[in-house]
């Protein structure tokens, strides 16, 4: 079988030589492994190496009426207890450093614990036995609250708060709504021209990576007033970054090295262990252990969350799907780590490798008092893959045909229309499921095995058809009243994009200063404009914007000039700038748009760049501001903001800001 | 805290050091005479990572208190090769991708070691139970047990 190779990326600077394929090849790091003499952070030795250990919470949701310690103080070989005060700056979000999120859990739980084995004390002692045994002899008066551990329930107005930064139990998307909506097409229509309808609920549970190697780090002071730091993590410059901030020291004091995982799948970015050790290490003077046992790596280590969907799907009598929605609940745990960008990457996946026309989604970060969820190998994707696999084994049943030749009837081929606005380039999976077939010697019908991902895509295939939005959701509503979690439900007034709306850009972060941006010309297959202008062109909102400074909407404050980037619209992370504020459409008719990541098409619609709602008074730029004078130009940090590249922090070191730059 | 000396050989050497009372072998082997090739994986017995040879037979260092091994024989995985030359387990391992972060290697190479010398043609099965004991989280288990019977193999041609 002859392998054709598709390249629209270095296309002169590749061969097809690929002479390494099919070669066995040595890992160029497995002689240490079978000699025993890698070494992972735990191998490095230290003198006078003490140990920490956690005091945490037994009980899913209790706050804290008294902690006695004098017992643990007493003892002999306890150097010191870390207590939340000992934490400079005892709040974050894992995602902070790339703006995403607002802070909401502490390093050190001060009031109320919100899951299982949240630490609420450390201790420092001489081994690790006596590390153990203080905390064992710490006495906490608790007051017991009641939990929610299911990701429905936690959604009802009667819910117990969980997190107290996010008093609906859902993250907030775009600052609007509570959840991530997707919306191509209209799926109510799709659903009416169906022969079938077919519905499937699936629920993941949570899954913990269970590395070899438990989380860990080892802090030592070096001379020249820094901190090293030996870590277990997968995220260096991550956990570097958050200990930065945690511990509000510059970062250039801290001398980070990893490298050598035991094992992570995921499990090791939390970056939990090292501001922990560091601090250990800064408050004693001496090298401090910080590694979590094997009981903690289950109960208190961040698992893949869990998972609950529903897809509704509408099937012609020939098995084309139609119409296919989807309601999606992601177990956050009590914070959010990583679980609200793990939905924006899921959402842009559905409806997965399929070409359907009318495709909406509502997907919820759900807190509940579980483990906090993180990454884990594909998380965001793995999880609704295995429901829509079986959802499309529930149609091939329901239409009576071959389930390998529908998922080939339906499978994107190049040129087609992604539901998130999106060409499908370099699709496989008509070959995959052809090759499947043939070894697993199940015969195909005739037109299955003739079809090709590289013919019939396109064309009519490729066009962004009219959609159809509501409003159902906006933040706080469902304090208020239950509301229908699934999309385009019955009762909610519905809106509409024309046809040919395509989202916005997929842009890396805006640059801090103006010198910094991109030239368009240069970005090459990561924007629209690299393209030849075909007749795609007029429908197509440039992903980045020709012209500095794009037209405003009035009555919003605006940054200074200076400080407009040259993006029109601001990273996928942060599209609520891309988005005109409801009601702000001019005249009559729809607003403009209503869905997240989706800007109106150039032309008279209201201009793209607009704060979040209720932010017109708010002085705090979404962008940094280039020098206009000595330090204090740099915008004061404000708790109610996200944290952002630019803004001075405390807790954040000037090198992590982009102040050094100047 | 009282101490016990202890006199023992690491991979042929002549260790002694003061241990203290109810100290494990593990840590004795690791922090006290910094032979780092035994991995704690779970510290309650039940991963293999720490996985060493004690007078020749089997044992779980997190679970042997060091006190017990006066006068033994201790083998690590770090005493595998002959000096430059390595075991034909750590040949097989390294050819055959058997070890993927590393982190149960040293202790399935005790493992498999200790096979071959009581069994130098085992079955797959027997390699299978032989390693039965030490939890690997990355590469999955056949790449493992291929190395062993490759090595198995190439021990047997070399002694014939």
């Amino acid at each position: 079988m002859s392998i054709e190779f598709r390249k629209d990326l270095f296309a002169e600077e590749r061969d097809d030589r690929l002479n390494e394929i099919g070669q066995p090849r040595i890992r160029q790091d497995i002689l240490g492994h079978v000699t025993g003499r890698t070494r992972y952070y735990d191998d490095h030795l230290f003198d006078g190496l003490l140990h920490m250990r956690c005091v945490r919470s037994p009980h899913h949701n209790a706050r804290i009426r008294s902690i006695d310690t004098s017992a643990a103080e007493r003892m002999a070989g306890v150097v010191r207890l870390v207590r939340p005060r000992d934490v400079p700056h005892n709040i974050n979000t894992l995602l902070s450093l790339i703006g995403f999120g607002r802070d909401d859990e502490p390093l050190l739980q001060p009031e109320r614990c919100a899951y299982k084995g949240e630490p609420i004390l450390a201790i420092i002692a001489e081994t690790e036995r006596t590390a153990r045994e203080a905390c064992d002899a710490v006495r906490v008066d608790w007051e017991v609250l009641p939990h929610v551990l299911d990701v429905e329930a936690a959604l009802l107005p009667e819910a117990p708060v969980v997190n107290p930064e996010y008093p609906n139990n859902t993250f907030d998307y775009h600052d609007r709504y509570d959840h991530q909506k997707l919306r191509f097409g209209d799926i109510d229509a799709g659903f009416a021209a169906a022969d079938h309808i077919v519905e499937g609920e699936y629920q993941m549970s949570p899954i913990e990576q269970a590395p070899m190697e438990t989380c860990g780090a080892i802090a030592a002071p070096e001379t020249n007033d820094r901190f090293v730091c030996h870590t277990a993590t997968q995220a260096l410059f991550f956990s570097l970054g958050t200990t930065a901030k945690l511990l509000d020291m510059a970062s250039s004091r801290l001398h980070f090295i990893g490298g050598t995982v035991g094992g992570g799948f995921g499990g090791k970015v939390d970056s939990l262990t090292e501001p922990m050790a560091v601090l250990g290490a800064r408050l004693t003077g001496r090298p401090v252990k910080f590694a979590w046992d094997r009981p903690e790596e289950m109960q208190v280590g961040a698992p893949r969350g869990a998972e609950r969907w529903r897809i509704k799907d509408g099937v012609a009598a020939d098995g084309r799907i139609l119409a296919r929605s989807f309601t999606g609940f992601f177990d956050a745990g009590a914070y959010t780590r990583l679980s609200s960008y793990a939905i924006v990457k899921c959402v842009g996946h559905l409806p997965g490798p399929y070409t359907i026309p009318n495709v909406a989604a509502n997907v919820y970060c759900v807190y509940t008092n579980r483990t906090p969820a993180t990454a884990m190998r594909g998380f965001g994707i793995t999880g609704v893959d295995f429901a829509i696999e079986c959802q499309m084994d529930r149609v091939a049943r329901a239409v009576g045909i071959d389930p390998i030749a529908l998922r080939i009837l339906n499978a994107y081929r190049d040129g087609d229309m992604k539901a998130h606005r999106r060409e499908a380039k370099n699709t496989a999976l008509i070959e995959c499921a052809q090759v499947a077939a043939a070894k697993a010697g199940w015969t195909l019908p005739a037109e299955a095995l003739a079809a090709s991902s590289l013919r019939d895509g396109g064309v009519a295939r490729a066009e962004i058809p009219r959609t159809v939005t509501d409003q159902a959701g906006r933040i706080g509503e469902r304090r208020r009243a239950v509301q229908p979690p699934e999309p385009l439900a019955p009762g909610v007034p519905r809106g509409e994009i024309p046809a040919g709306t395509r989202g916005s850009a997929v842009v890396a972060a805006a640059p801090q200063r103006s010198d910094m941006a991109l030239d368009p010309t240069r970005i090459g297959h990561r924007t629209a404009l690299s393209q030849p202008a075909g007749p795609r062109a007029p429908a197509a909102a440039p992903p980045v914007s020709p012209s500095p400074t794009p037209p405003r909407a009035p009555s919003v404050a605006s940054p200074p000039p200076a400080a407009q980037p040259l993006y029109s619209t601001p990273p996928t992370f942060d599209p609520v700038t891309s988005q005109p504020s409801l009601g702000s459409a001019p005249g009559g008719g729809p607003p403009a748009s209503h869905v997240p990541g989706i800007t109106p098409p150039t032309g008279p619609q209201p201009k793209v760049t607009v704060p979040p709602t209720g932010a017109a008074g708010s002085s705090a730029p979404r962008h940094p501001e280039p020098p206009a004078g000595p330090a204090p130009t740099t915008p004061p940090h404000r708790s109610s903001e996200p944290f952002q590249r630019g803004v001075r922090r405390p807790g954040v070191s000037r090198f992590l800001s982009g102040a050094r730059r100047r | 805290m009282p101490k016990t000396p202890v006199t023992f050989t690491l991979n042929g050497a002549e260790t002694a050091l003061f241990v203290e009372q109810g100290a494990n072998l593990l840590d004795v082997l690791r922090r006290g005479v910094g032979e780092l090739s035994a991995k704690q994986g779970c510290a309650q017995g039940g991963c293999g990572a720490c996985t060493v040879r004690i007078d020749g037979a089997l044992h779980l260092a997190c679970l042997t208190l060091a006190e017990t091994v006066e006068g033994a024989a201790v083998e690590t995985a770090a005493g595998l090769a002959d000096g430059p030359t390595l075991h034909p387990l750590q040949t097989a391992f390294m050819e055959g991708f058997a070890a993927q972060c590393g982190y149960c290697t040293p202790g399935m190479l005790m493992a498999a070691s200790t096979l071959l010398e009581d069994t130098p043609n085992p079955t797959r099965d027997e390699v299978i139970e032989a390693i039965s004991g030490n939890l690997c989280r990355c590469t999955g288990y056949a790449p493992i047990v291929d190395a062993i019977l490759e090595a198995a193999s190439h021990m047997r041609r070399g002694a014939a």
